[in-house]
């Protein structure tokens, strides 16, 4: 006995700890992408979004006025604070500088507590002459720099100076040395610690310029009608088939379970040419057409079985007392029916709202018409490819709708997905 | 006009039409065609009976005949003319394509896509569905690895570019090489396997679909039958492959087609990911990129796509008459 129960409790312990590690696989991609949607777009390419919580090594270019600069021989030299010589790096708060330099090349060429600078090294050419050429080295800020016997060609050096020279402590005070009249403010670049840099920055761009706006309403305006109407017709036509003695009724009912896996791809071309020839072409009333027309298999099947399962009882003691088809149906079934309405309801809506196919054909190829399906994968992934930040701000406005229906009707979906299966 | 204002309007003559159709042609059909007061009231009353279903179901007959059965005819019969639709040339876009190198790609990988996609998400679902069973959080789990059905295919593919990203900083895959002292790579041009980056897209979408249903099945299995065979000292696997996955066999083959014929419509993850570039090409995307520029061609591919799902339609409907009698 004891046995079986300690054999009880580690199967629960593997059964817990696969379940945890199967909802973090499923879970980790999304959260991925909410997390870079919120990220600032230079932190996001510096780190990877699972080490947004921590601060990131940022460069910043900070370009210091010469303010009492003064001079010793040919050298001038100027000093201050690197903070508080720029605003973007203050905003940042953080006071340590990790790495600087002078050169966009490499902007942590050296470390704090040294001088990095470029020296001008005097070389003699093989024929006698003399030539200058430029040489990055760093050095203890007390100490003196040091030149190579010869340089990158072998060429013997004679001599050096220092052409310009920085030397950075850790809290950003720096001092400048140059040689000859600081002219314009030298350009320093630092590396420095910022902390996690969460913000709407990205959402607020794809929104405002970036129309994504437009895309939104798009999507919504094919949508609601989309859903709406084929609910209503199906509902019809549910009854007539569920309710209702004709010849004919079984092969109706073969046929719509025939055409629920008709691939939608047959459609296109034939009916994008229909809607030419009548008028309607590439359009909002078109596409409406269209996803009633795809809906509607999927819309009289659910609702038929759920119709055939009301109570007989209710619906003959209403027909005995009198009551016509059409009231029994808009008194009595329809309102019985809600749970498989809501149910297709929310399939119409996420399939609707989810498409890629129906729209890119029915809808103009014009941007004013995009909805957001559109307008993520021909336009954004384009233009857009490398800016993850406005890549995953984009998709989350698409899918942040359909996540809230989902999670707030799930049972009725639960139920609408184990009527719709064929048993 | 706004599109919204035009929706609105939509909406409007939609849902009225609808209700004023149903309820004149109602009317019509009591009032004036068969008025029930006549001499002959009770044949005007069975004859009305007669005629109503039709009036029920008009107007989704006729949507569904328009938009889903004349295709089907309508797209074979283009599918024989060529590029302008005017010159007939019989099967002659059928032999084109069947010798073309890319739509042979297409159908290899389509036939890849067709055995795995529904071969995982039903065997993570059914698996997840057994573990979430006797579970306390077992509901919360479930709907979490239900939720990616709610986001669309080109949502889903984005979601999985910051997993897939050749640079360590943006995709998983390379931080965790990259973490290993391994070069970065593009999964999604490593030729081959590539199809198989794409198909864990729509495995992670659609597993929670597999989930709910065999859930579900799982559930209505008779107590009596799991007692037994604990009584007989069988161990939960034997309990789980021998006693509940037979019984629930006819669910887990309903899951399955579903998937697959899903499988053969999905075109947005290989458009959004690759583009159909890197050997990655199935026939819906193949589809695409003849659409708009060759209807001929296009069309054909479409018909190949309903050839392949005419054996799963056709025993959907069996399975449906079956059901009825």
């Amino acid at each position: 006995m004891d046995q079986m129960a300690g054999q009880k409790t580690s199967l629960s312990i593997v059964t817990n700890i696969s379940v945890v590690a199967l909802v973090l696989i499923w879970l980790i991609p999304t959260i991925g992408l909410l997390v870079s949607s919120f990220r600032d777009r230079e932190q996001i390419s510096e780190t990877g979004w699972w080490a947004s919580m921590f601060p990131v090594e940022v460069a910043y270019r900070v370009s210091p006025e010469p303010e009492g600069v003064t001079q010793d021989g040919t050298l001038y030299t100027f000093s201050g604070n690197l903070f508080s010589a720029s605003d973007e790096v203050s905003a940042q708060g953080s006071g340590d500088v990790s790495a600087f330099g002078i050169t966009g090349r490499d902007p942590g060429a050296a470390t704090p507590g040294q001088t990095f600078g470029r020296l001008k090294l005097v070389v003699s050419e093989p024929d006698g002459t003399t030539d200058e050429e430029n040489y990055e080295t760093s050095w203890p800020a007390d100490g003196q720099p040091t030149a190579p016997e010869t340089d990158e060609d072998g060429r013997p050096v004679q001599d050096f100076y220092i052409d310009r020279a920085v030397t950075v402590a850790a809290n950003g005070d720096f001092t400048w040395v140059q040689d000859g009249e600081i002219g314009r403010a030298p350009t320093i670049y630092i590396i420095a610690a910022a902390p996690p840099d969460f913000g709407l920055q990205n959402y607020e761009q794809i929104l405002t310029s970036d129309n994504m706006d437009r895309a939104f309403i798009n999507t919504l305006t094919v949508t609601i009608p989309a859903t709406i109407i084929p609910i209503l017709i199906a509902a019809f036509a549910a009854y007539a088939l569920a309710w209702m003695d004709f010849r004919g009724r079984g092969f109706l009912i073969a046929m719509v379970v025939g055409l629920l896996v008709v691939p939608l791809q047959l459609a296109l071309v034939p009916l994008l040419q229909l809607h030419n020839k009548v008028g309607i072409g590439q359009s909002f009333l078109g596409i409406w057409l269209a996803h009633t027309g795809f809906g509607l298999p999927l819309a009289i099947y659910l609702l038929r079985n759920y119709m055939v399962g009301l109570p007989r009882d209710i619906i003959e003691s209403a027909k005995v007392d009198g009551a016509t088809d059409f009231q029994v149906f808009t008194k009595i079934v329809l309102p019985l029916s809600f749970p498989a309405l809501a149910s297709f309801a929310i399939f119409q809506f996420l399939w609707t709202w989810n498409d890629l196919l129906v729209a890119k054909v029915f809808l103009p190829s014009n941007s004013e018409s995009w909805v957001m399906t559109v307008k993520i994968a021909d336009d954004l992934l384009g233009s857009r490819g490398g800016d993850w930040g406005i890549l995953a701000a984009a998709a989350f406005i698409s899918i942040a709708v359909p996540l809230i229906v989902f999670f707030a009707m799930q049972k009725y979906l639960v139920r609408g997905l184990l009527a719709g299966s064929v048993k | 006009m706004s599109p919204i204002l035009q929706g609105l309007i939509t909406i409007i003559i939609g849902v009225g039409g609808c209700v004023g159709y149903f309820f004149a042609s109602n009317w019509v059909l009591d009032k004036v065609i068969f008025p029930p007061r006549t001499d002959d009231h009770g044949r005007n009353i069975n004859r009305a009976t007669m005629v109503r279903p039709w009036l029920f179901l008009f107007p989704a007959m006729f949507a569904l005949g328009l938009y889903l059965v004349y295709p089907v005819v309508g797209s074979f019969w283009r599918s024989l003319f060529n590029r302008s639709g005017e010159e007939f040339i019989g099967l002659g876009n059928y032999t084109t394509m069947f010798a073309e190198e890319g739509f042979r790609t297409a159908v290899f990988n389509n036939i890849l896509w067709a055995i795995f996609v529904p071969a995982a998400a039903t065997f993570l679902g059914l698996l997840v569905a057994q573990l979430t069973d006797k579970l306390k959080w077992g509901n919360i789990a479930k709907s979490l690895i239900f939720m990616p059905m709610a986001i669309s295919f080109v949502g889903a593919s984005l979601i999985w570019k910051f997993v897939y990203a050749n640079d360590p900083d943006i995709g998983i895959i390379n931080a965790v090489r990259d973490v290993l002292g391994a070069d970065p790579i593009d999964p999604l041009q490593i030729p081959f396997w590539n199809n198989f980056f794409l198909m864990v897209i729509l495995v992670w979408i659609q597993t929670g679909f597999a989930m709910v249903i065999l859930s579900a099945a799982l559930r209505g299995i008779p107590e009596e039958t799991i007692e037994a065979a604990i009584i007989d000292g069988a161990n939960p696997f034997q309990i789980f492959f021998k006693i509940k996955v037979p019984q629930i066999m006819g669910t887990i083959v309903v899951v399955w087609t579903t998937i697959t014929i899903l499988v053969l419509k999905v075109f947005d993850i290989v458009y959004a990911m690759t583009g159909g570039n890197f050997d990655t090409e199935i026939l819906p995307s193949y589809m695409m990129d003849y659409m708009f520029r060759d209807d001929g061609r296009a069309t054909a591919v479409a018909f190949v796509i309903m050839i392949i799902v005419l054996p799963v339609m056709v025993w959907n409907i069996r399975q449906a008459r079956k059901e009825m009698n």
